[in-house]
Protein backbone atom coordinates (compact mmCIF):
# COMPACT_ATOMS: atom_id res chain seq x y z
CA UNK A 1 0.00 0.00 0.00
CA UNK A 2 2.89 2.34 0.75
CA UNK A 3 4.29 1.67 -2.70
CA UNK A 4 0.99 2.56 -4.26
CA UNK A 5 0.74 5.65 -2.10
CA UNK A 6 4.03 7.03 -3.30
CA UNK A 7 3.06 6.47 -6.92
CA UNK A 8 0.00 8.68 -6.93
CA UNK A 9 -0.04 11.97 -8.76
CA UNK A 10 0.52 15.08 -6.67
CA UNK A 11 -2.86 16.62 -7.56
CA UNK A 12 -4.61 13.41 -6.50
CA UNK A 13 -2.66 13.46 -3.25
CA UNK A 14 -4.09 16.90 -2.49
CA UNK A 15 -7.62 15.73 -3.27
CA UNK A 16 -7.13 12.65 -1.09
CA UNK A 17 -5.91 14.82 1.78
CA UNK A 18 -9.23 16.71 1.72
CA UNK A 19 -11.40 13.65 2.10
CA UNK A 20 -12.64 12.53 5.50
CA UNK A 21 -11.95 8.89 6.35
CA UNK A 22 -14.90 6.55 5.94
CA UNK A 23 -16.87 8.88 3.67
CA UNK A 24 -18.79 8.00 0.53
CA UNK A 25 -17.11 9.10 -2.66
CA UNK A 26 -17.84 9.00 -6.38
CA UNK A 27 -15.09 9.78 -8.86
CA UNK A 28 -16.44 11.06 -12.19
CA UNK A 29 -14.06 10.08 -14.97
CA UNK A 30 -12.07 7.82 -12.68
CA UNK A 31 -9.66 6.48 -15.32
CA UNK A 32 -7.96 3.32 -14.11
CA UNK A 33 -9.07 4.00 -10.56
CA UNK A 34 -5.80 5.17 -8.94
CA UNK A 35 -7.49 7.75 -6.73
CA UNK A 36 -10.34 5.43 -5.78
CA UNK A 37 -7.97 2.63 -4.88
CA UNK A 38 -5.92 5.01 -2.78
CA UNK A 39 -8.97 6.40 -0.98
CA UNK A 40 -10.31 2.94 -0.23
CA UNK A 41 -6.94 1.66 1.02
CA UNK A 42 -5.87 4.73 2.99
CA UNK A 43 -9.09 6.40 4.00
CA UNK A 44 -11.47 3.49 4.17
CA UNK A 45 -13.96 5.30 1.94
CA UNK A 46 -16.88 3.67 0.16
CA UNK A 47 -15.84 4.54 -3.35
CA UNK A 48 -17.36 4.18 -6.76
CA UNK A 49 -16.40 5.55 -10.15
CA UNK A 50 -17.74 6.34 -13.59
CA UNK A 51 -15.58 6.01 -16.68
CA UNK A 52 -16.38 6.04 -20.39
CA UNK A 53 -13.51 3.96 -21.72
CA UNK A 54 -14.20 0.20 -21.69
CA UNK A 55 -10.54 -0.72 -21.26
CA UNK A 56 -10.16 1.53 -18.22
CA UNK A 57 -13.45 0.35 -16.72
CA UNK A 58 -12.27 -3.23 -17.10
CA UNK A 59 -8.94 -2.41 -15.37
CA UNK A 60 -10.90 -0.91 -12.46
CA UNK A 61 -13.26 -3.86 -12.05
CA UNK A 62 -10.37 -6.31 -12.30
CA UNK A 63 -8.77 -4.45 -9.37
CA UNK A 64 -11.97 -4.97 -7.42
CA UNK A 65 -13.23 -1.41 -7.71
CA UNK A 66 -16.89 -0.58 -8.13
CA UNK A 67 -16.98 1.30 -11.42
CA UNK A 68 -19.53 1.70 -14.13
CA UNK A 69 -19.08 2.44 -17.77
CA UNK A 70 -20.87 5.48 -19.08
CA UNK A 71 -20.89 9.18 -19.84
CA UNK A 72 -20.57 11.16 -16.61
CA UNK A 73 -23.01 13.86 -17.72
CA UNK A 74 -25.72 11.21 -18.13
CA UNK A 75 -24.77 8.76 -15.38
CA UNK A 76 -24.63 11.42 -12.67
CA UNK A 77 -28.41 11.83 -12.81
CA UNK A 78 -29.51 8.41 -11.57
CA UNK A 79 -28.22 8.65 -8.01
CA UNK A 80 -30.46 9.65 -5.12
CA UNK A 81 -29.98 13.11 -3.54
CA UNK A 82 -26.93 13.39 -1.30
CA UNK A 83 -25.90 9.80 -1.95
CA UNK A 84 -22.25 10.79 -1.56
CA UNK A 85 -20.18 12.93 0.76
CA UNK A 86 -17.80 13.91 -2.04
CA UNK A 87 -18.25 14.00 -5.80
CA UNK A 88 -14.90 14.29 -7.54
CA UNK A 89 -14.35 15.69 -11.02
CA UNK A 90 -10.62 15.50 -11.51
CA UNK A 91 -9.01 16.93 -14.65
CA UNK A 92 -12.19 16.50 -16.65
CA UNK A 93 -14.07 19.82 -16.41
CA UNK A 94 -12.28 21.14 -19.51
CA UNK A 95 -13.83 18.28 -21.51
CA UNK A 96 -17.43 18.61 -20.32
CA UNK A 97 -20.12 19.95 -22.69
CA UNK A 98 -22.39 21.40 -20.03
CA UNK A 99 -20.24 22.18 -16.98
CA UNK A 100 -23.00 24.17 -15.30
CA UNK A 101 -25.50 21.29 -15.40
CA UNK A 102 -22.85 18.79 -14.34
CA UNK A 103 -21.69 20.81 -11.35
CA UNK A 104 -25.29 21.31 -10.20
CA UNK A 105 -25.90 17.57 -10.55
CA UNK A 106 -22.72 16.90 -8.56
CA UNK A 107 -24.02 18.99 -5.69
CA UNK A 108 -27.40 17.30 -5.86
CA UNK A 109 -25.98 13.77 -5.48
CA UNK A 110 -23.22 14.81 -3.08
CA UNK A 111 -22.68 17.16 -0.15
CA UNK A 112 -19.43 18.51 -1.58
CA UNK A 113 -17.87 18.65 -5.00
CA UNK A 114 -14.16 18.57 -5.72
CA UNK A 115 -13.19 19.95 -9.11
CA UNK A 116 -9.69 20.20 -10.56
CA UNK A 117 -8.51 21.48 -13.93
CA UNK A 118 -5.41 22.83 -15.68
CA UNK A 119 -5.05 26.59 -15.26
CA UNK A 120 -5.13 28.25 -18.67
CA UNK A 121 -3.87 31.57 -17.40
CA UNK A 122 -0.48 30.24 -16.32
CA UNK A 123 2.21 32.72 -17.37
CA UNK A 124 3.84 30.28 -19.79
CA UNK A 125 0.58 29.85 -21.66
CA UNK A 126 0.02 33.60 -21.73
CA UNK A 127 3.53 34.14 -23.01
CA UNK A 128 3.23 31.44 -25.65
CA UNK A 129 0.11 32.98 -27.12
CA UNK A 130 1.57 36.47 -26.92
CA UNK A 131 4.90 35.63 -28.52
CA UNK A 132 4.10 32.86 -30.98
CA UNK A 133 0.55 33.87 -31.87
CA UNK A 134 -0.47 30.20 -31.86
CA UNK A 135 -2.82 28.19 -29.67
CA UNK A 136 -0.78 27.28 -26.60
CA UNK A 137 0.44 23.74 -26.05
CA UNK A 138 1.76 22.95 -22.58
CA UNK A 139 2.63 19.90 -20.51
CA UNK A 140 -0.73 20.21 -18.81
CA UNK A 141 -2.60 20.74 -22.07
CA UNK A 142 -0.40 18.86 -24.52
CA UNK A 143 -2.77 18.72 -27.50
CA UNK A 144 -2.96 20.63 -30.74
CA UNK A 145 -6.15 22.55 -31.50
CA UNK A 146 -7.28 19.82 -33.93
CA UNK A 147 -6.82 16.76 -31.72
CA UNK A 148 -7.59 18.03 -28.25
CA UNK A 149 -10.33 16.46 -26.15
CA UNK A 150 -10.35 19.69 -24.14
CA UNK A 151 -13.15 21.79 -25.46
CA UNK A 152 -12.81 24.64 -22.94
CA UNK A 153 -10.11 26.73 -21.43
CA UNK A 154 -10.49 27.69 -17.77
CA UNK A 155 -8.48 29.86 -15.44
CA UNK A 156 -8.61 29.88 -11.66
CA UNK A 157 -10.23 33.34 -11.77
CA UNK A 158 -12.83 32.14 -14.28
CA UNK A 159 -13.80 29.24 -12.08
CA UNK A 160 -14.11 31.37 -8.95
CA UNK A 161 -16.40 33.76 -10.82
CA UNK A 162 -18.41 30.86 -12.21
CA UNK A 163 -18.96 29.45 -8.73
CA UNK A 164 -19.98 32.86 -7.40
CA UNK A 165 -22.37 33.55 -10.29
CA UNK A 166 -23.93 30.11 -9.85
CA UNK A 167 -24.65 30.93 -6.21
CA UNK A 168 -22.39 28.18 -4.95
CA UNK A 169 -19.67 28.34 -2.33
CA UNK A 170 -15.97 27.61 -2.52
CA UNK A 171 -15.15 25.70 0.64
CA UNK A 172 -11.51 25.13 -0.03
CA UNK A 173 -9.03 25.68 -2.81
CA UNK A 174 -5.49 24.86 -3.74
CA UNK A 175 -3.43 26.27 -6.55
CA UNK A 176 -0.62 23.86 -7.30
CA UNK A 177 2.42 23.67 -9.45
CA UNK A 178 2.95 20.19 -10.83
CA UNK A 179 3.14 18.47 -14.16
CA UNK A 180 0.78 15.87 -15.56
CA UNK A 181 1.52 12.42 -14.14
CA UNK A 182 3.99 13.97 -11.68
CA UNK A 183 4.23 12.69 -8.15
CA UNK A 184 5.78 15.92 -6.90
CA UNK A 185 4.53 19.45 -6.79
CA UNK A 186 4.01 22.44 -4.58
CA UNK A 187 1.28 24.73 -3.38
CA UNK A 188 1.32 28.16 -5.03
CA UNK A 189 0.49 30.88 -2.54
CA UNK A 190 1.50 34.02 -4.46
CA UNK A 191 -0.21 35.02 -7.73
CA UNK A 192 -1.75 31.60 -8.20
CA UNK A 193 -3.70 32.54 -11.33
CA UNK A 194 -0.39 33.39 -12.97
CA UNK A 195 1.84 30.74 -11.44
CA UNK A 196 -0.22 27.61 -10.77
CA UNK A 197 -0.49 24.87 -13.38
CA UNK A 198 -3.60 23.38 -11.75
CA UNK A 199 -6.45 24.50 -9.57
CA UNK A 200 -8.33 22.29 -7.17
CA UNK A 201 -11.57 23.51 -5.60
CA UNK A 202 -13.94 22.08 -3.06
CA UNK A 203 -17.39 23.51 -3.60
CA UNK A 204 -20.71 23.30 -1.82
CA UNK A 205 -24.25 24.44 -2.41
CA UNK A 206 -25.29 27.95 -1.41
CA UNK A 207 -24.88 28.65 2.25
CA UNK A 208 -22.05 26.19 2.68
CA UNK A 209 -22.14 22.45 3.25
CA UNK B 1 -27.61 -20.14 -25.79
CA UNK B 2 -25.68 -22.18 -28.27
CA UNK B 3 -23.07 -24.78 -27.84
CA UNK B 4 -19.57 -23.46 -27.62
CA UNK B 5 -17.94 -26.20 -25.74
CA UNK B 6 -14.21 -25.89 -25.91
CA UNK B 7 -11.57 -27.53 -23.90
CA UNK B 8 -9.36 -25.05 -22.20
CA UNK B 9 -6.31 -24.21 -24.28
CA UNK B 10 -4.02 -25.41 -21.55
CA UNK B 11 -6.40 -28.19 -20.62
CA UNK B 12 -6.88 -26.78 -17.16
CA UNK B 13 -10.02 -28.32 -15.77
CA UNK B 14 -11.85 -29.07 -12.56
CA UNK B 15 -11.47 -32.68 -13.61
CA UNK B 16 -14.12 -35.30 -13.05
CA UNK B 17 -17.58 -34.27 -11.93
CA UNK B 18 -20.79 -36.16 -11.50
CA UNK B 19 -24.47 -35.34 -11.73
CA UNK B 20 -26.39 -35.52 -8.48
CA UNK B 21 -30.11 -35.41 -7.80
CA UNK B 22 -32.09 -33.67 -5.09
CA UNK B 23 -35.75 -34.56 -4.63
CA UNK B 24 -38.16 -32.43 -2.63
CA UNK B 25 -41.80 -31.27 -2.54
CA UNK B 26 -43.08 -34.80 -2.06
CA UNK B 27 -46.87 -34.93 -1.97
CA UNK B 28 -48.76 -33.76 -0.03
CA UNK B 29 -46.20 -30.95 0.41
CA UNK B 30 -45.94 -30.07 -3.27
CA UNK B 31 -44.33 -26.91 -4.49
CA UNK B 32 -46.95 -24.18 -5.03
CA UNK B 33 -46.09 -22.47 -8.29
CA UNK B 34 -46.62 -18.83 -9.20
CA UNK B 35 -49.59 -19.88 -11.33
CA UNK B 36 -51.18 -21.48 -8.27
CA UNK B 37 -50.66 -25.02 -9.58
CA UNK B 38 -48.94 -27.60 -7.44
CA UNK B 39 -45.94 -29.65 -8.52
CA UNK B 40 -44.33 -32.53 -6.69
CA UNK B 41 -42.21 -34.40 -6.21
CA UNK B 42 -39.60 -32.17 -7.84
CA UNK B 43 -36.19 -33.49 -8.82
CA UNK B 44 -33.29 -31.12 -9.46
CA UNK B 45 -30.19 -32.39 -11.23
CA UNK B 46 -27.13 -30.52 -10.00
CA UNK B 47 -23.35 -30.60 -10.02
CA UNK B 48 -20.77 -29.04 -7.80
CA UNK B 49 -17.07 -28.37 -8.14
CA UNK B 50 -14.51 -26.97 -5.74
CA UNK B 51 -14.68 -27.35 -1.98
CA UNK B 52 -17.19 -25.82 0.36
CA UNK B 53 -15.34 -23.77 2.99
CA UNK B 54 -15.81 -24.78 6.67
CA UNK B 55 -17.95 -21.65 7.22
CA UNK B 56 -19.94 -22.51 4.04
CA UNK B 57 -19.40 -18.98 2.80
CA UNK B 58 -17.66 -19.54 -0.54
CA UNK B 59 -20.54 -20.90 -2.61
CA UNK B 60 -21.15 -19.52 -6.09
CA UNK B 61 -24.40 -20.49 -7.78
CA UNK B 62 -24.19 -20.60 -11.57
CA UNK B 63 -27.49 -20.33 -13.43
CA UNK B 64 -27.76 -21.69 -16.94
CA UNK B 65 -29.66 -20.37 -19.94
CA UNK B 66 -32.41 -21.89 -22.11
CA UNK B 67 -30.77 -25.07 -23.31
CA UNK B 68 -28.08 -25.44 -20.65
CA UNK B 69 -27.81 -28.00 -17.91
CA UNK B 70 -26.13 -28.70 -14.60
CA UNK B 71 -22.91 -29.71 -16.34
CA UNK B 72 -21.13 -26.38 -15.97
CA UNK B 73 -17.51 -27.55 -16.01
CA UNK B 74 -15.26 -30.58 -15.99
CA UNK B 75 -15.91 -33.97 -17.54
CA UNK B 76 -17.94 -37.02 -16.56
CA UNK B 77 -15.20 -39.53 -17.34
CA UNK B 78 -11.54 -39.60 -18.32
CA UNK B 79 -12.34 -40.20 -22.00
CA UNK B 80 -15.22 -37.68 -22.06
CA UNK B 81 -14.44 -35.34 -24.97
CA UNK B 82 -17.08 -32.78 -24.07
CA UNK B 83 -16.53 -30.65 -20.97
CA UNK B 84 -19.27 -28.60 -19.27
CA UNK B 85 -20.81 -25.61 -21.04
CA UNK B 86 -18.83 -22.94 -19.12
CA UNK B 87 -15.56 -24.81 -18.80
CA UNK B 88 -13.74 -21.68 -20.03
CA UNK B 89 -14.99 -19.76 -16.98
CA UNK B 90 -15.18 -22.30 -14.17
CA UNK B 91 -12.05 -24.13 -13.06
CA UNK B 92 -8.78 -23.82 -11.16
CA UNK B 93 -7.38 -20.30 -11.62
CA UNK B 94 -10.18 -19.34 -14.00
CA UNK B 95 -12.70 -16.47 -13.79
CA UNK B 96 -14.67 -18.45 -11.21
CA UNK B 97 -11.76 -20.10 -9.48
CA UNK B 98 -12.65 -23.55 -8.15
CA UNK B 99 -9.53 -23.46 -5.96
CA UNK B 100 -11.32 -20.74 -3.98
CA UNK B 101 -15.02 -21.13 -4.58
CA UNK B 102 -17.53 -23.92 -4.30
CA UNK B 103 -19.52 -23.82 -7.54
CA UNK B 104 -23.06 -25.17 -7.78
CA UNK B 105 -25.09 -25.46 -10.95
CA UNK B 106 -28.58 -26.96 -11.12
CA UNK B 107 -30.74 -27.76 -14.12
CA UNK B 108 -33.90 -25.60 -14.06
CA UNK B 109 -37.37 -26.95 -13.34
CA UNK B 110 -39.14 -27.45 -16.66
CA UNK B 111 -35.99 -28.54 -18.47
CA UNK B 112 -35.16 -32.05 -19.65
CA UNK B 113 -31.57 -32.50 -18.49
CA UNK B 114 -32.31 -34.41 -15.30
CA UNK B 115 -34.68 -32.05 -13.48
CA UNK B 116 -38.45 -32.43 -13.39
CA UNK B 117 -40.05 -31.15 -16.59
CA UNK B 118 -42.70 -31.99 -19.17
CA UNK B 119 -40.80 -35.11 -20.26
CA UNK B 120 -40.72 -36.48 -16.68
CA UNK B 121 -43.19 -39.12 -15.57
CA UNK B 122 -46.32 -37.68 -14.01
CA UNK B 123 -46.86 -39.73 -10.84
CA UNK B 124 -50.62 -39.27 -11.24
CA UNK B 125 -50.77 -41.03 -14.62
CA UNK B 126 -47.56 -43.02 -14.89
CA UNK B 127 -46.94 -41.34 -18.27
CA UNK B 128 -44.88 -38.31 -19.27
CA UNK B 129 -46.48 -35.03 -18.21
CA UNK B 130 -46.56 -33.45 -21.65
CA UNK B 131 -48.83 -30.42 -21.50
CA UNK B 132 -50.18 -31.53 -18.11
CA UNK B 133 -46.94 -30.11 -16.74
CA UNK B 134 -47.83 -26.78 -15.13
CA UNK B 135 -46.41 -23.60 -16.64
CA UNK B 136 -43.40 -22.62 -14.56
CA UNK B 137 -41.90 -19.15 -14.17
CA UNK B 138 -38.40 -17.83 -13.59
CA UNK B 139 -39.58 -17.32 -9.99
CA UNK B 140 -40.51 -21.01 -9.73
CA UNK B 141 -37.10 -22.03 -11.09
CA UNK B 142 -35.45 -19.87 -8.44
CA UNK B 143 -37.72 -21.17 -5.65
CA UNK B 144 -36.63 -24.70 -6.56
CA UNK B 145 -32.95 -23.68 -6.53
CA UNK B 146 -33.52 -22.11 -3.11
CA UNK B 147 -34.74 -25.50 -1.83
CA UNK B 148 -31.50 -27.04 -3.09
CA UNK B 149 -29.32 -24.33 -1.51
CA UNK B 150 -31.13 -24.80 1.82
CA UNK B 151 -30.64 -28.55 1.49
CA UNK B 152 -26.90 -27.95 1.00
CA UNK B 153 -27.06 -25.87 4.21
CA UNK B 154 -25.70 -22.76 2.56
CA UNK B 155 -27.00 -19.76 4.42
CA UNK B 156 -25.69 -17.13 2.07
CA UNK B 157 -24.38 -17.43 -1.47
CA UNK B 158 -21.19 -15.51 -2.13
CA UNK B 159 -22.41 -14.93 -5.66
CA UNK B 160 -25.14 -15.82 -8.11
CA UNK B 161 -24.05 -15.57 -11.73
CA UNK B 162 -25.65 -16.35 -15.06
CA UNK B 163 -26.25 -15.13 -18.59
CA UNK B 164 -29.40 -14.67 -20.62
CA UNK B 165 -32.27 -16.58 -18.96
CA UNK B 166 -29.69 -17.45 -16.29
CA UNK B 167 -29.28 -13.70 -15.76
CA UNK B 168 -33.03 -13.35 -15.21
CA UNK B 169 -32.71 -15.97 -12.47
CA UNK B 170 -29.84 -13.95 -10.97
CA UNK B 171 -32.08 -10.88 -10.73
CA UNK B 172 -34.95 -12.96 -9.35
CA UNK B 173 -32.68 -14.43 -6.66
CA UNK B 174 -31.63 -10.92 -5.58
CA UNK B 175 -35.17 -9.69 -4.95
CA UNK B 176 -36.79 -12.94 -3.84
CA UNK B 177 -34.13 -14.00 -1.32
CA UNK B 178 -32.11 -10.81 -0.74
CA UNK B 179 -30.53 -11.91 2.52
CA UNK B 180 -29.16 -15.03 0.88
CA UNK B 181 -27.20 -13.29 -1.90
CA UNK B 182 -23.96 -11.40 -1.19
CA UNK B 183 -23.25 -10.52 -4.81
CA UNK B 184 -24.73 -10.94 -8.25
CA UNK B 185 -23.47 -11.00 -11.83
CA UNK B 186 -26.27 -10.72 -14.40
CA UNK B 187 -24.74 -11.17 -17.86
CA UNK B 188 -26.26 -10.39 -21.27
CA UNK B 189 -29.71 -10.23 -19.76
CA UNK B 190 -32.79 -8.11 -19.18
CA UNK B 191 -35.41 -7.32 -16.55
CA UNK B 192 -38.09 -8.18 -19.11
CA UNK B 193 -38.31 -9.33 -22.68
CA UNK B 194 -38.78 -6.80 -25.43
CA UNK B 195 -41.47 -7.41 -28.05
CA UNK B 196 -38.62 -8.47 -30.35
CA UNK B 197 -37.47 -11.20 -27.96
CA UNK B 198 -41.05 -12.43 -27.39
CA UNK B 199 -41.62 -12.43 -31.14
CA UNK B 200 -38.64 -14.67 -31.83
CA UNK B 201 -39.70 -17.04 -29.06
CA UNK B 202 -43.24 -17.18 -30.39
CA UNK B 203 -42.08 -18.03 -33.91
CA UNK B 204 -39.91 -20.78 -32.44
CA UNK B 205 -42.82 -22.16 -30.42
CA UNK B 206 -45.14 -22.02 -33.42
CA UNK B 207 -42.61 -24.03 -35.36
CA UNK B 208 -42.73 -26.79 -32.73
CA UNK B 209 -46.50 -26.72 -32.41
CA UNK B 210 -46.96 -26.81 -36.19
CA UNK B 211 -45.05 -30.10 -36.40
CA UNK B 212 -47.72 -32.84 -36.70
CA UNK B 213 -45.59 -35.07 -34.47
CA UNK B 214 -45.96 -32.58 -31.65
CA UNK B 215 -49.50 -33.91 -31.09
CA UNK B 216 -50.43 -31.36 -28.44
CA UNK B 217 -47.32 -32.20 -26.49
CA UNK B 218 -48.17 -35.89 -26.27
CA UNK B 219 -45.40 -37.49 -28.30
CA UNK B 220 -43.23 -39.35 -25.81
CA UNK B 221 -44.41 -42.76 -26.98
CA UNK B 222 -44.07 -41.97 -30.69
CA UNK B 223 -41.98 -39.90 -33.12
CA UNK B 224 -40.69 -36.58 -31.73
CA UNK B 225 -41.50 -33.20 -33.32
CA UNK B 226 -37.91 -33.12 -34.54
CA UNK B 227 -38.42 -30.83 -37.52
CA UNK B 228 -40.31 -28.26 -35.50
CA UNK B 229 -37.71 -28.26 -32.75
CA UNK B 230 -34.87 -28.03 -35.26
CA UNK B 231 -36.42 -24.95 -36.90
CA UNK B 232 -37.05 -23.44 -33.44
CA UNK B 233 -33.38 -23.89 -32.68
CA UNK B 234 -32.39 -22.34 -36.01
CA UNK B 235 -34.43 -19.25 -35.16
CA UNK B 236 -32.79 -19.13 -31.74
CA UNK B 237 -29.35 -19.33 -33.26
CA UNK B 238 -29.98 -16.32 -35.46
CA UNK B 239 -30.81 -14.28 -32.36
CA UNK B 240 -27.71 -15.51 -30.51
CA UNK B 241 -25.37 -14.31 -33.25
CA UNK B 242 -25.20 -10.86 -34.80
CA UNK B 243 -25.03 -9.30 -38.22
CA UNK B 244 -21.30 -8.84 -37.73
CA UNK B 245 -20.55 -12.31 -36.41
CA UNK B 246 -22.53 -13.93 -39.22
CA UNK B 247 -20.73 -11.80 -41.78
CA UNK B 248 -17.38 -12.84 -40.35
CA UNK B 249 -18.26 -16.47 -39.81
CA UNK B 250 -20.18 -17.18 -43.03
CA UNK B 251 -20.54 -14.16 -45.28
CA UNK B 252 -22.12 -15.42 -48.49
CA UNK B 253 -19.78 -18.36 -48.77
CA UNK B 254 -21.20 -21.54 -50.29
CA UNK B 255 -21.07 -24.91 -48.60
CA UNK B 256 -19.00 -27.56 -50.44
CA UNK B 257 -19.83 -26.15 -53.86
CA UNK B 258 -18.63 -23.49 -56.23
CA UNK B 259 -21.98 -22.43 -57.63
CA UNK B 260 -25.66 -22.38 -56.71
CA UNK B 261 -27.46 -25.70 -56.87
CA UNK B 262 -30.63 -24.12 -58.27
CA UNK B 263 -32.71 -26.17 -55.89
CA UNK B 264 -33.53 -25.89 -52.18
CA UNK B 265 -30.56 -27.71 -50.73
CA UNK B 266 -28.33 -25.82 -48.33
CA UNK B 267 -26.26 -23.67 -50.69
CA UNK B 268 -24.87 -21.16 -48.25
CA UNK B 269 -22.67 -22.01 -45.31
CA UNK B 270 -25.03 -20.20 -42.99
CA UNK B 271 -27.88 -22.49 -44.09
CA UNK B 272 -25.79 -25.56 -43.58
CA UNK B 273 -24.68 -24.31 -40.15
CA UNK B 274 -28.24 -23.65 -39.00
CA UNK B 275 -29.45 -27.04 -40.25
CA UNK B 276 -26.60 -28.73 -38.39
CA UNK B 277 -27.33 -26.82 -35.17
CA UNK B 278 -31.01 -27.74 -35.49
CA UNK B 279 -30.30 -31.46 -36.00
CA UNK B 280 -27.80 -31.59 -33.16
CA UNK B 281 -30.20 -29.89 -30.77
CA UNK B 282 -33.01 -32.37 -31.47
CA UNK B 283 -30.81 -35.21 -30.22
CA UNK B 284 -30.47 -33.73 -26.77
CA UNK B 285 -33.39 -31.43 -26.06
CA UNK B 286 -37.10 -31.89 -25.49
CA UNK B 287 -39.49 -29.79 -27.57
CA UNK B 288 -41.96 -29.29 -24.72
CA UNK B 289 -39.17 -28.08 -22.44
CA UNK B 290 -38.33 -25.53 -25.12
CA UNK B 291 -41.95 -24.32 -25.02
CA UNK B 292 -42.05 -24.09 -21.22
CA UNK B 293 -38.70 -22.37 -20.72
CA UNK B 294 -39.21 -19.80 -23.48
CA UNK B 295 -42.64 -19.04 -22.01
CA UNK B 296 -41.08 -18.53 -18.57
CA UNK B 297 -38.60 -16.10 -20.12
CA UNK B 298 -41.38 -14.19 -21.91
CA UNK B 299 -43.44 -13.91 -18.70
CA UNK B 300 -40.47 -12.66 -16.69
CA UNK B 301 -40.91 -9.02 -15.68
CA UNK B 302 -39.00 -8.12 -12.55
CA UNK B 303 -40.75 -4.80 -12.03
CA UNK B 304 -44.22 -6.20 -12.55
CA UNK B 305 -43.72 -9.25 -10.35
CA UNK B 306 -41.82 -7.62 -7.51
CA UNK B 307 -42.28 -3.86 -7.71
CA UNK B 308 -45.88 -2.98 -8.67
CA UNK B 309 -44.66 -2.27 -12.17
CA UNK B 310 -41.47 -0.49 -11.17
CA UNK B 311 -38.03 -2.01 -11.61
CA UNK B 312 -36.67 0.52 -9.12
CA UNK B 313 -39.17 -0.72 -6.52
CA UNK B 314 -38.38 -4.33 -7.29
CA UNK B 315 -34.63 -3.86 -6.93
CA UNK B 316 -35.08 -1.88 -3.70
CA UNK B 317 -35.37 -5.30 -2.07
CA UNK B 318 -31.92 -6.40 -3.28
CA UNK B 319 -29.01 -6.40 -0.83
CA UNK B 320 -26.33 -7.75 -3.13
CA UNK B 321 -23.40 -6.03 -4.73
CA UNK B 322 -23.74 -6.12 -8.53
CA UNK B 323 -21.59 -6.55 -11.59
CA UNK B 324 -23.73 -6.04 -14.70
CA UNK B 325 -22.28 -6.96 -18.08
CA UNK B 326 -23.57 -6.45 -21.62
CA UNK B 327 -22.02 -7.06 -25.03
CA UNK B 328 -21.91 -4.53 -27.85
CA UNK B 329 -23.26 -6.86 -30.54
CA UNK B 330 -26.02 -8.50 -28.46
CA UNK B 331 -29.23 -7.63 -30.28
CA UNK B 332 -31.41 -9.99 -28.24
CA UNK B 333 -30.74 -8.14 -24.97
CA UNK B 334 -29.07 -4.92 -26.13
CA UNK B 335 -27.00 -2.74 -23.81
CA UNK B 336 -29.84 -0.32 -23.16
CA UNK B 337 -31.59 -3.13 -21.27
CA UNK B 338 -28.54 -3.74 -19.09
CA UNK B 339 -28.37 0.02 -18.46
CA UNK B 340 -31.95 -0.09 -17.18
CA UNK B 341 -30.81 -2.59 -14.56
CA UNK B 342 -27.86 -0.37 -13.66
CA UNK B 343 -30.08 2.69 -13.47
CA UNK B 344 -32.58 1.01 -11.13
CA UNK B 345 -29.72 -0.20 -8.92
CA UNK B 346 -28.17 3.27 -8.78
CA UNK B 347 -31.50 4.82 -7.83
CA UNK B 348 -31.56 2.39 -4.93
CA UNK B 349 -28.04 3.32 -3.91
CA UNK B 350 -26.78 -0.21 -4.52
CA UNK B 351 -23.12 -0.90 -5.18
CA UNK B 352 -23.01 -1.61 -8.91
CA UNK B 353 -20.31 -2.03 -11.51
CA UNK B 354 -21.12 -2.13 -15.20
CA UNK B 355 -19.12 -2.87 -18.30
CA UNK B 356 -20.25 -3.11 -21.90
CA UNK B 357 -17.77 -5.52 -23.43
CA UNK B 358 -16.77 -4.91 -27.02
CA UNK B 359 -17.60 -8.22 -28.70
CA UNK B 360 -18.59 -9.26 -32.17
CA UNK B 361 -20.19 -12.55 -31.17
CA UNK B 362 -23.65 -11.26 -30.30
CA UNK B 363 -25.71 -12.54 -27.42
CA UNK B 364 -23.61 -15.68 -27.09
CA UNK B 365 -20.45 -13.72 -26.34
CA UNK B 366 -20.62 -14.66 -22.65
CA UNK B 367 -20.09 -18.32 -23.52
CA UNK B 368 -17.09 -17.81 -25.74
CA UNK B 369 -13.59 -18.04 -24.29
CA UNK B 370 -11.95 -14.64 -24.00
CA UNK B 371 -9.82 -12.62 -21.65
CA UNK B 372 -12.03 -9.80 -20.55
CA UNK B 373 -15.03 -11.48 -18.95
CA UNK B 374 -13.06 -13.94 -16.76
CA UNK B 375 -10.82 -11.10 -15.56
CA UNK B 376 -13.81 -8.95 -14.62
CA UNK B 377 -15.58 -11.76 -12.81
CA UNK B 378 -12.36 -12.76 -11.08
CA UNK B 379 -11.67 -9.22 -9.80
CA UNK B 380 -15.26 -8.75 -8.68
CA UNK B 381 -15.38 -12.06 -6.79
CA UNK B 382 -12.03 -11.36 -5.13
CA UNK B 383 -13.38 -8.16 -3.65
CA UNK B 384 -16.63 -9.76 -2.52
CA UNK B 385 -14.72 -12.62 -0.90
CA UNK B 386 -12.21 -10.21 0.65
CA UNK B 387 -14.91 -8.02 2.18
CA UNK B 388 -16.66 -11.08 3.57
CA UNK B 389 -13.64 -12.26 5.52
CA UNK B 390 -12.49 -9.97 8.34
Amino acid sequence: MTGHHSQMRYDLEIIASWIEPGSRVVDLGCGEGDLLQHLIARKGVQGTGIELNEEKVARCIEKGLSVLQGDISAEVHDYPDKRFDYVILSQTLQQVYQPDALIRAMLRIGHKGIVSFPNFSHWQIRLQLLLSGRAPVSRQLPYQWFDTPNIRVISLKDFRKFVQDAGLTILREAAINTHTEDRYGSIVAWFPNLRATYGIFMIGAEGGP
Amino acid sequence: MSEYIHHDKERISVGLVSKKYFTFAEPPDEMVLESGSRLGPVVLAYETCGTLAPDRGNAVLVLHALSGDSHVAGCYSADDEKPGWWDCMVGPGKGIDTDKYFVICANVVGSCMGSTGPSSVNPATGRAYGLDFPVVTIGDMVAAQKALIDHLEIERLLCVVGGSIGGMQVLEWCVRYPEQVASAIPLATTMRHSALAIAFNEVARQSIMADPNWNNGDYYEGPKPALGLAVARMIGHITYLSDESMRLKFGRRLQDKSDFSFNFDADFQVESYLRYQGRKFVERFDANSFLYITKAADYFDLGKQHGQGSAVNALSKARARFLVISFTSDWLYPTYQAREIVKALKKNGRDVSFCEIEAEWGHDAFLIPGERLPMLIHGFLERVAHDRSP
